[in-house]
């Protein structure tokens, strides 16, 4: 295998809703800001791969102006993935590794305040058996939520904690959406959303863009002082219907994750997507993760939530602490799916 | 670095306008479970699984794959989706054959599809968008003048489009699983058919079709213990541009070019119409076949209809283009791409039947989308590179 | 079980209904207003000099924003074109009719407009047409502000002048 490092990140600053720009206009900067820094030039990078959703975007072909975005003349080498940028990051390090390109550009973007996100998300249910019930992606979450809190030691309490902490987290991170520090009574205090779920176990809406630029080693270790160098990515998907599986486990992440060699321990920050407050809690006993790791310093998906955009991010989070030289190991999990069906672990280490 | 990566099983459905027979999960399975048979494999022998369609909105379930993995095996797996518009068939299988060039898996199952009778294409591709100008009337309408474009640069008799549709639609007869075979079709029954989006005449046009195309791919190790010949991957290629910008040429896109140069280079072919002994090439309107002879550079710009006018690319002729009737006669869009790969593999391990090109040792498989912007090609060959 | 119960279910239906609330954004706000006024503004690119009608807010040849603003006429060639014959039901119009790309005078960039007022045998590359408007007080933020395009009494366009719009 090659030696592959994230090299530079941008993001957008999420917001509940952009109504200034559209797409391109809020992806241009982003994509311009993350090759800058890079310091490679645009014409050198080998491979572009991006994730997006045309559902989001309430059209076909959603991904087709980006490419304005980006500039792509003279033509380039690239390719989109409608999933999570976490997914388009996969298969440009599986490209990288194929040794046909040396770097790659990848971004995501996705308006999620475009459309109804919760009802948006029913369209990815099993067709025949589960979106005709019209079930939301809320009440999915709460129905797993009730499993877990059913079958393990953990009570609302706990998952308000989670919130807490994220929105606490969040006051440092300049591109959240959603910080500040909550009372933990008065929290709990609020009345359901979907039982047993309140608003502040769900993520919010938002507006958001994220690029990263990945290199291969001198490449890489002539683009920045720091690079994070990518030691383990895997990413697996679990049955799809709620009914078939334990919603209170997440075995394809404990898998993704052995793949990626979470086991060899030494995790000192975690970014996980958990868009509900008790998904961060399975997810860390997916991962074996314990008090020695720092949960999401970002704030998480708690703190801003851009679909198919949020994977990408939490990746960038953990690089960027690993180029600032605050941490030397990092993991970084996303999801796509009702109840985190599918899940993608990723390891980022200083070396 | 890169893994040798072969083709060790091929699969598709029968094509068809509505195949109310079988579900999505179902046409999806058609093709895989053919593709294993083919491959004397069996589901837990596959490591992961990559998956492309064209826009969701052609069936109405988003990220479909979530809720099909399942009917892929693919819990407990990888599993991606692609979607790089109507090259998608062949970027997928690009991205396929990355994962064992990379050395990352030894079989990977890939698969593409469309259920076009679930949903409205046309509907789909025309959405109204507030401020935003439709794209009038579909793709052919979309397609259609820049076919005018290219009849006026080149001065390509008029017919020529006509010759095509008609040896495309004759090859169709001699493929199983083609969806639109018109039995003693002929030059006048082509000709004489309406015009839908002037100059595209219906018959020059390609159906809308359920169906789906799947491959395994194997590393050379696995291959081993393959039982029939795979078709060996000598080199992939994609590349885009954007879709609109002052100067772009439409009907001769630098990305379709750089893309087969590319292409030629990885695999050591320095006379393509030479060296090629077959080629699936993505032609959803008759017109398509000279203008990307002249973008694959197996003719001078201006020169691709000549070809077609000397039977050069009929089955019996030097470059035999489509010869399984391509898109004009099985148009899963989200397949279509594929099957042009996988035609070209099928091509080079001699298992094409009644349209096979007799010792065929190389062949080119070609997929285009957007607005002629998105390109994604392999070539294949009977030996390892 | 009966014939009637072991029949194929060949499909269902199942309608959704989605609302979403686009975003025009910069660029095409600014042509919107234009629209508005009656007037056709693009955006010049600042390295190549082109000029784009509509703007994009890019320049994707070159990959920057765009912001110079240029006002251009009404009046413009046809690239090429295509008669539509089938219906379409995004469309409120019956076919046949003519979908043309118009190369407006002053623009570096064609852009798909309906051709009306002759006969679609009539229209040929390199026609010169010009832009026929709502009535004033029906102007609006929309392309719709103009109907469609008419032939004017120009000699034709060589086609040298356009072929690089192809």
């Amino acid at each position: 295998m090659r030696d592959v490092a994230i090299v530079s990140t941008a993001q957008m600053t999420n917001v509940r809703r952009e109504q200034r720009r559209n797409e391109v206009e809020m992806l241009m900067p982003v994509v311009q800001e993350a090759v800058k820094r890079s310091g490679i030039p645009k014409g050198d990078i080998g491979f572009t791969c991006s994730g997006s959703c045309d559902y989001l975007a309430g059209q076909p072909f959603a991904f087709v102006s980006a490419l304005d975005a980006i500039g792509a003349w003279p033509p380039i080498s690239e390719s989109h993935v409608e999933m999570d940028g976490a997914w388009a990051l996969y298969e440009a390090w599986v490209k990288i590794q194929t040794g046909q390109a040396d770097s790659a550009l990848v971004y995501s973007f996705g308006k999620s305040s475009m459309g109804d996100v919760p009802d948006v998300l029913n369209l990815q249910l099993d067709p025949y058996y589960l979106s005709p019930l019209g079930i939301d992606s809320i009440s999915l979450a709460a129905l797993q939520a009730r499993a877990f809190l059913e079958k393990t030691q953990y009570t609302e309490r706990d998952l308000a904690k989670v919130a807490v902490r994220s929105r606490k987290s969040a006051k440092d991170n300049p591109n959240a959406q959603l910080a500040g520090d909550f009372d933990l009574e008065k929290l709990l205090a609020e009345p359901y959303l979907v039982s047993p779920l309140r608003v502040h176990d769900c993520a919010p809406i938002s507006d958001g863009a994220v690029a990263v630029v990945l290199a291969a080693d001198d490449t890489a270790r002539n683009a920045c002082e720091r690079p994070a160098w990518i030691t383990g990515i895997d990413h697996r998907i679990e049955p799809h219907q709620p009914g078939v599986r334990d919603l209170s486990e997440s075995p394809s992440t404990a898998l993704a994750g052995a793949k990626a060699g979470v086991a060899s321990g030494g995790i000192e920050v975690a970014e996980l997507y958990a868009p509900f407050t008790h998904q961060e809690l399975i997810l860390r006993d997916a991962l074996g993760l314990d008090a020695s790791t720092s949960i999401n310093p970002s704030g998480g998906a708690l703190a801003a939530n851009a679909i198919m955009v949020a994977g990408l991010t939490r990746i960038a989070e953990v690089a960027n602490r690993i180029q600032w030289g605050s941490i030397g190991r990092g993991l970084a999990h996303a999801t796509s799916g009702p109840c985190l069906q599918q899940n993608l672990v990723c390891v980022l280490e200083a070396k | 670095m890169a893994e040798l990566c072969g083709v060790v099983g091929i699969g598709q459905t029968q094509h068809d306008a509505k195949r109310t027979d079988v579900s999505a999960p179902g046409l999806l399975r058609e093709a895989a479970t053919r593709a294993l048979e083919d491959a004397q494999l069996t589901w837990s022998d596959i490591d992961a699984v990559v998956i492309g369609k064209a826009p969701d909105m052609f069936e109405g379930v988003m990220m479909p794959e979530i809720a099909m993995g399942d009917a892929l095996g693919a819990a407990g797996k990888p599993i991606l989706r692609v979607h790089t518009a109507g090259s998608v068939g062949g970027s997928t299988a690009v991205v396929a054959a990355s994962l064992i060039q990379a050395g990352i898996h030894d079989r990977v199952l890939t698969v593409a599809y469309e259920k076009q009778s679930e949903s409205n294409a046309m509907w789909a591709l025309t959405i109204k968008i507030p401020f935003q100008q439709a794209i009038v009337a579909g793709a052919g309408g979309y397609f259609a003048p820049l076919i005018r474009a290219y009849m006026a640069r080149s001065k390509a008799p008029e017919d020529t489009g006509i010759r095509v549709a008609l040896k495309d639609r004759l090859n169709a007869l001699k493929n199983p699983y083609a969806h639109l075979k018109i039995p003693g079709v002929d030059f006048d029954q082509v000709a004489n058919s309406p015009m839908l989006w002037d100059p595209i005449r219906y018959l020059e046009t390609c159906p809308s079709s359920d169906g789906a195309c799947a491959m395994v791919l194997s590393s050379e190790k696995a291959a081993e213990s393959a039982p029939t010949r795979p078709a060996w991957v000598w080199s992939t290629a994609m590349k885009s541009e954007p879709t609109m910008f002052s100067g772009r040429d439409q009907v001769n896109p630098q990305a379709g070019k750089d893309c087969a140069a590319e292409l030629y280079k990885k695999a050591g072919i320095t006379n393509p119409r030479k060296e090629i002994d077959a080629a699936e090439i993505y032609v959803p309107f008759s017109w398509f076949e000279p203008m990307w002879m002249e973008n694959l550079g197996f003719a001078e710009e201006g020169l691709g209809w000549e070809m077609t006018y000397e039977g050069a690319t009929a089955l019996d002729g030097d470059l035999p283009v489509n010869c399984s009737g391509g898109v004009l006669s099985s148009n899963p869009i989200g397949a279509s791409g594929m099957l042009r790969f996988a035609e070209a593999a099928m091509q080079v391990r001699g298992q094409a039947g009644e349209h096979q090109v007799e010792g065929a040792r190389k062949a080119l498989g070609h997929a285009y989308g957007g607005g002629s912007q998105f390109f994604a090609m392999w070539i294949v060959g009977s030996e390892k590179p | 079980m009966s014939e009637a119960e072991s029949e194929l279910v060949q499909s269902i239906t199942t309608p959704l209904r989605l609302e979403y609330q686009y975003t025009a954004g910069v660029a095409s706000t600014r042509f919107l207003r234009g629209m508005a006024d009656g007037k056709i503004l693009g955006q010049r690119c600042p390295q190549c000099e082109k000029v784009y009608v509509p703007p994009r807010g890019s320049c994707a040849r070159c990959g920057v924003a765009t912001d110079l603003e240029v006002q251009v006429p009404g009046t413009g060639t046809i690239t090429t074109f295509c008669v539509v014959r089938i219906p379409s039901d995004s469309l409120d119009i019956d076919p046949p009719f003519v979908a043309a790309h118009i190369l407006l005078d002053g623009a570096d960039i064609p852009f798909f407009a309906l051709i009306q007022e002759c006969h679609f045998d009539e229209v040929r590359m390199g026609m010169r047409v010009e832009a026929v408007w709502v009535d004033a007080e029906d102007l609006g933020p929309t392309f719709e502000s103009i109907r469609y395009f008419r032939p004017i009494d120009e000699p034709d366009a060589p086609f040298e002048s356009y072929k690089e719009h192809l």
